[in-house]
């Protein structure tokens, strides 16, 4: 199974494992997928891959915003799943590290490499947020999308150079898959019936992404050796890139650091 | 269809060049040169023309994400958009001239139409018998009232926070007025709008929850014959002449139960686009407006769909869209949400029918006498010299009964037949068509005392009482008929009796 599941899974149960109550922190309610593994060589339908790895921190200066207060008083199904009154997690802050903070390799990777579709991500609906909030997928990959709200939510993705979809789930179970045709970062997915659920996801080409952590923390392993363009994408704080040169079984360092908005 | 097919071969291809030329002339307007939804019509329009270069359609016989048939788009072309501003062209346009249309729109976005042509989903017939009962459980047990409202007026509580794929405002559709169904109105339109859903819009596509098993393809068509059901079987016309009958007693509520019977009249109403500020994207699209008077006073009842109690802050969000969206409309709207409203114009000297004051709350010269209501709820009665100039009249004599539910406002104004003031107040006499007009605004769109839909000048007629003798020949005639006919069947009955008959009936008892 991909890291990007094991995390995902995780942090599922750390959530929604006690009881279904959430600690309603910012920190709980990070979508903290750790990373990206990419194809296995075996199958032949891969592109290049290594055994390099780019990984790093990402740093925050400055004040956090707060996040803000949800009223989900119109859906007890998914008020009743928190403790505390839920916020919309747009900043993950913690220690001076930033989470949900999409890093992907935006050149380097050879041109016209093609790599299949690895194992389904899955995003799930529960308590009236997005888990996780911030993931990448290969092109071609299935998407699983889950509800696990006994409440009505549509899955609209509203991206600006793939097809669009938006999907109706209206019970507690209900999955769809869906995939995307072409590399697009991010893709926004958002719920209308629940105006405050937005969701990004990273389409590439290649598997070499990762989202960082709760602790800042990413790590994009198993690359070819090279030189690539890494960029850092926050949705509240922008993209900043920089230049990695990897060699054959290197574990180079890429850290990031970014600024909370000017008041 | 055949017949479009028909005119296709018999007219000779046509190629999207051709088409260029007809989109230039006819399209760009609106939809601009580039046929990114730009032209110079564009921004005042809500909903905003289609951008082709996305290729995302909302009415499609196609899965949700996908791009359209050349059927669809095609029907589009031809039958318009009922409730935005596209016409049907059908009547312009030639079928060949339309499909040339529909290849250069293609154009726009190469990529999105460069693959397979994409494929229909295959629509069933609805089934039989009385499914509304079954469709109201479904719509209730997939939740669409949450946008739609409980009673379907577009009133849900996720209303005020739609938009579409650009960030505009969109509304809900209101489904009890399904003559504006962007995709039709059949049962069979609906279904398809359940299963494709409206692509670009916060309306999805159900196709999955059938997948999933969690409701039957059976259960998604009663969900269409429900929603059928809540607009009248035939889309109302207006009528010049709104009939006041003779009541004994006058409702006095607007939610008295013997409106239920009264007659009631459709008046459209559309955006105020003469004088500035003008207003292309109004709240309301019409009135329902139903008359009654008993000889001494004048009751009337004007119900109006408006998803809003203005001002309601869970609206402020719609409000800022609004603004966002529409700046570019003489001026910028209200940052604050005003009240509703409802202007009810008399024409001041109905003597003179020939001379109607001007429909936009009359002029200085042809003033009209209104009645101002808003949603604290008040009204005010006096003279109107143009749209929001108003001189309130001493002595007011009209009163008002408001009521906000599930979607609709109702509201009864009562005033007496008689006044004292006959130059500035009409004469409501029995036997008269008094000319009126209406102006209704929705405070949390933006919509103020010149921001608003306007309707034309209608007229409100007051039932004569019946002279007695119009009763009593009637009913001397039927009394005698009814004699005559009894003697026949009594004779008839005697001689049956006397041949040895046993049957009895009431009538024979007698």
């Amino acid at each position: 199974m991909r890291r990007v599941m094991l995390g995902a899974v995780a942090l599922a149960a750390g959530i929604w494992g006690c009881g279904g109550k959430s600690s309603g922190s910012d920190a709980g309610n990070t979508g903290g997928s750790t990373g990206a593994v990419p194809q296995s060589g075996g199958g032949g339908a891969g592109g290049p891959t290594g055994n390099a790895t780019v990984s790093g921190v990402i740093h925050f200066t400055g004040t956090a915003p707060t996040n803000p207060k949800i009223d989900m008083s119109q859906e007890s199904a998914c008020a009743g799943k928190y403790t505390s009154p839920p916020t919309d997690p747009q900043y993950v802050v913690k220690d001076g590290k930033l989470g949900n903070v999409f890093v992907y390799v935006d050149s380097g990777v050879p041109n016209g490499a093609k790599y299949s579709a690895a194992a389904a991500d899955t995003i799930d609906q529960n308590g009236c947020l997005y888990h996780p909030r911030i993931f990448g997928a290969v092109v071609g990959e299935d998407i699983v999308i889950k509800n696990s709200d006994n409440v009505l939510h549509n899955i609209k993705a509203v991206p600006k150079v793939n097809r669009g979809f938006n999907i109706s789930q209206p019970s507690a179970g209900m999955t769809s898959k869906r995939t995307f045709a072409s590399p697009e970062v991010m893709v926004p997915l958002e719920c209308n019936v629940h105006g405050w659920m937005h969701a990004y996801v990273g389409v590439l080409p290649h598997p070499f992404f990762a989202t960082s952590g709760e602790d800042g923390s990413f790590s994009i392993k198993n690359l070819p050796a090279g030189t690539y363009t890494i960029k850092a994408w926050h949705e509240k704080l922008g993209t900043q890139q920089t230049t990695v040169t990897v060699g054959a079984g290197e574990t180079k360092t890429a850290d990031f650091t970014f600024s909370g908005p000017k008041a | 269809m055949a017949a479009a097919l028909l005119s296709f071969a018999t007219t000779g291809k046509l190629s999207a060049q051709d088409g260029k030329t007809i989109y230039n002339k006819w399209c760009s307007g609106c939809h601009g040169e580039t046929g990114a939804g730009d032209g110079v019509g564009a921004k005042t329009m809500l909903p905003h023309p289609r951008d082709f270069t996305k290729a995302v359609y909302k009415i499609r016989t196609t899965a949700s994400g996908e791009i359209p048939t050349d059927d669809d788009l095609r029907r589009i072309v031809e039958v318009g958009m009922p409730g935005t501003a596209m016409p049907e062209w059908k009547s312009r346009l030639s079928a060949a001239e339309i499909g040339a249309v529909v290849q250069y729109l293609k154009t726009f976005s190469p990529n999105s139409f460069k693959g397979a042509a994409a494929k229909a989903i295959a629509i069933g017939k609805a089934p039989g018998g009385d499914g509304v009962a079954d469709g109201k459980a479904v719509f209730q047990k997939l939740e669409c009232y949450k946008c739609h409202g409980l009673a379907g007026r577009a009133d849900g509580k996720s209303a005020p926070t739609l938009k579409d794929d650009y960030g505009n405002p969109i509304r809900p559709a209101d489904l009890t007025e399904n003559w504006k169904f962007r995709g039709g109105n059949s049962v069979s339109d609906i279904y398809t709008r359940l299963r494709t859903g409206l692509d670009g819009t916060p309306m999805p596509s159900f196709q999955d929850a059938v997948e999933n098993k969690l409701i039957t393809d059976e259960q998604l068509w009663r969900v269409a014959q429900y929603v059928h059901s809540l607009s009248p079987e035939k889309t109302p016309e207006s009528r010049e002449v709104v009939r006041a009958a003779l009541a004994q007693k006058l409702p006095a509520t607007p939610d008295d139960a013997a409106w239920a019977t009264v007659e009631r009249f459709w008046i459209p109403v559309v955006g105020q686009i003469i004088a500035k500020p003008r207003w292309f994207a109004p709240a309301v699209d019409g009135l329902w407006v139903q008359a009654l008077h008993d000889g001494r006073s004048l009751a009337l009842r004007v119900s109006w769909d408006d998803p809003s109690k203005s001002p309601d802050p869970i609206w402020d969000e719609w409000l800022g869209r609004m603004s966002k969206t529409l700046t570019d409309v003489d001026g910028p709207l209200a940052t604050q949400q005003g009240p509703d409203r409802l202007v009810v114009q008399w024409a001041q000297n109905p003597s003179d029918e020939s001379k109607r004051p001007y429909f936009l709350g009359g002029d200085t010269k042809s003033p009209v006498y209104a009645w101002r209501w808003s949603s604290e709820p008040k009204v005010e009665e006096g003279s109107e010299a143009g749209l929001g100039h108003f001189t309130a009249l001493p002595n007011g004599s009209v009163t008002q009964s408001a009521r906000y539910a599930d979607g609709q406002w109702q509201v009864v104004f009562t005033r007496p037949l008689a006044s004292s003031d006959t130059t500035k107040v009409p004469r409501f006499g029995e036997g008269r068509a008094i000319p009126i007009a209406f102006y209704a605004a929705d405070g949390s769109s933006g919509e103020d005392e010149v921001r608003g839909a306007v309707s034309t000048w209608y007229a409100v007629y007051l039932d004569v009482p019946t002279p007695t003798r119009v009763f009593v020949a009637p009913i001397a005639m039927i009394a005698l008929s009814a004699g005559l006919g009894m003697l026949l069947v009594t004779r008839a009955q005697k001689n049956g009796r006397a041949n040895g008959a046993t049957d009895s009936s009431p009538m024979e008892e007698r």
